[in-house]
């Protein structure tokens, strides 16, 4: 465990040291933050002050929220596992004396902390200073809502390295990735709340893991979904990420068979 | 993850036995090609390793050499576990290297120098740091380790800098000091001198040759250069196509095959005649209207020092190189010989 450890400690550390990239992506998630939410309030205060469910308040603090947990979760999709079987990389990877998902796993925990502290806090102060943030009123909220970010990420984690390591059978994945990951935002709750969808799509999202990933943690934090309620979320991302660690297993079982490291 | 290196248990892993046993190895790749004109990819079967058996005691150093595509590369992936065989056997420490990779990978270390092991953004320290704790050193082993390995490899002067920022000899001896840090049985090295200057390959060659004498490990390297064979292996194996073309002591190798050496003497003012040369030397050429001697000879009858001498007395030598005979050309002659 210790090793896990250490890995998570030192990829940390390596993100502080992106301070550029930092304050970039501050800027850049505050701004798109302000754009949505100005969007969201817009339409709610045309539909005369609520919109299925969701006050102005509870819209703009939906936003900040969802604009905290895209970099944590990595909203975009990560290439690195990709790039490093197609580079052949993935045979030092391979030959290291731990687990492969759990070395990346340790690797995305370490950088997934570091955005929260450095990309989360930034827009939900802003977000607080701006338009006001709706609060939970039970404060379990607070304790439930950080195991939710923390299993959502998990769930994201496992989704991304799925597309990633269909590396190991086709040899250009960014179209996948893109498609994933337009999907994701879709289906995740991140562009839109999932409850603003017509039935048919929401029936479709409710069905795959894409909510477990953002709507389900801004949710149970921003108190929309009672401690009660957030149990059951929080049974079905343990479930989702079973499901996915499965396959990911499998995945990687077979492309370990089936790899040929390029070069070198 | 709950399972601690205790090889010596199963007296088949144990200290006994061969380091490595490859018994008709073979490994092919599928290669889905366009033939011109053609409108569907074909597949075409390439072997790369073909009925390859090799069997290295505890404790030998190897050097394992052939052109590019002989099967080098494809040879080790077999032996750390990352490839499948098509078939034939691997033994690696008493294990099988594909079923068992992750322990053995506490057991053995690997350097490919075309690939880091090493955290790009964080100080070198880091890096060992983490693979300390891959390993499970405690504390102490790691840093007796580390020191001697700072030391042996001359690493103090930038352990505090981001491996990104190190120049590539630097480098290098990271990636050796990082397979190493453990304390391996057998240490496989693919290429580690590839793209050094002298002073780093000898700087290398030096801590390997004293750090295999302490603690007696295996050693299997792959390499281009004909050098790194001499300086650190006993023994030459050399594949082509796939299979061992020649297996035995470098030594014997050339004199088996009359590879000489090549030395190629500028003198100061022309002269047509040959130089006499000591036995065990040829004139082989001269060429620049008198100006450039080549001079073959076998490297085990001759020293560059004595023939120097005794060429010296006789002109003026203004420059001088020497060409040692080069991997791809020991192959060629060995396969030609084989036909």
């Amino acid at each position: 465990m210790l090793s896990y450890w250490r890995i998570l400690t030192a990829t940390f550390r390596q993100h502080t040291t992106y301070r550029t990239a930092t304050l970039a992506g501050i800027f850049t998630n505050s701004m798109f933050g302000l754009i949505r939410a100005s969007i969201l309030l817009a339409a709610i205060h045309a539909a005369g002050g609520e919109l299925n469910g969701y006050t102005a308040l509870q819209a703009a603090t939906y936003v900040w929220l969802g604009q905290a947990l895209l970099a944590p979760i990595e909203a975009f999709g990560t290439r690195e596992v990709a790039a490093r079987v197609h580079q052949g990389d993935v045979a030092v990877d391979l030959l290291r004396p731990l687990s492969f998902l759990g070395l990346f796993f340790a690797q995305k925990l370490g950088r997934s902390s570091y955005y929260l502290l450095a990309r989360g806090i930034p827009p939900m102060l802003i977000g607080a200073l701006l338009t006001g943030l709706a609060l939970p009123e039970d404060p379990l909220s607070y304790p439930l809502g950080v195991l939710t970010i923390a299993l959502a990420i998990t769930v994201a984690f496992l989704g991304d390295m799925l597309v990633n390591l269909a590396a190991f059978w086709i040899l250009e994945t960014r179209g996948l990735t893109v498609l994933y990951n337009s999907v994701m935002n879709l289906l995740s709750g991140f562009l839109i709340p999932i409850l603003w969808f017509p039935p048919w799509l929401l029936a479709i999202a409710r069905w795959t893991p894409f909510p477990s990933m953002v709507q389900t943690p801004i949710d149970v934090l921003s108190g929309r979904v009672g401690p009660a309620s957030a149990i059951g979320l929080i049974g079905v991302q343990s479930a989702w990420i079973l499901v996915l660690l499965l396959a990911a297993a499998v995945m990687l079982r077979a492309g370990a068979r089936s790899l040929e490291v390029q070069g070198g | 993850m709950n399972q601690s290196p205790t090889p010596t248990r199963d007296p088949a892993v144990g200290e006994r036995g061969p380091a490595v046993a490859l018994t008709a190895l073979r490994r092919d790749y599928t290669v889905h090609a366009k033939a011109d004109g053609a409108r569907r990819r074909t597949a075409r079967v390439i072997r790369a390793v073909d009925d390859l058996t090799l069997h290295i005691e505890r404790g030998e150093a190897v050097g394992f050499v052939g052109a590019n595509g002989a099967g080098k590369s494809t040879t080790i992936k077999m032996m750390t576990g990352i490839l499948q065989p098509t078939s034939g056997d691997v033994r690696v420490l008493g294990r099988s290297p594909v079923a068992e990779r992750r322990q053995l990978a506490r057991e053995i270390g690997v350097v490919f120098g075309q690939r880091s092991q090493l955290w790009w953004d964080l100080p070198l320290r880091d890096s060992f740091a983490i693979l300390g704790a891959m390993h499970r050193l405690t504390e102490r082993e790691r840093r007796a380790r580390l020191d001697r390995l700072v030391a042996g490899l001359d690493l103090s002067g930038f352990l505090d800098r981001p491996v990104r920022q190190l120049s590539l000899g630097q480098r290098m001896r990271g990636e050796v000091a990082a397979a190493l840090l453990h304390s391996p049985q057998l240490v496989i090295l693919d290429e580690p001198t590839i793209g050094l200057d002298m002073v780093s390959k000898e700087g290398l060659r030096r801590f390997l040759t004293e750090d295999r004498a302490e603690r007696g490990t295996t050693l299997f390297l792959t390499t281009h250069d004909m050098s790194d064979v001499e300086r650190l292996a006993e023994r030459i194996v050399i594949v082509d196509g796939g299979a061992v073309a020649y297996d035995g002591a470098l030594a014997d190798l050339r004199e088996s095959l009359g590879a000489p050496r090549e030395l190629i003497l500028d003198l100061a003012s022309p002269r047509e005649e040959p130089l006499r040369v000591p036995p065990g030397a040829q004139c082989a050429g001269i060429e620049a209207g008198g100006i450039r001697h080549r001079i073959r000879f076998s490297g085990a009858d001759l020293t560059v020092p004595v023939l120097l001498a005794s060429l010296s007395e006789q002109a003026e030598i203004a420059d001088l190189s020497l060409a040692e005979p080069a991997i791809e050309d020991l192959v060629r002659r060995i396969s030609a010989q084989e036909r």
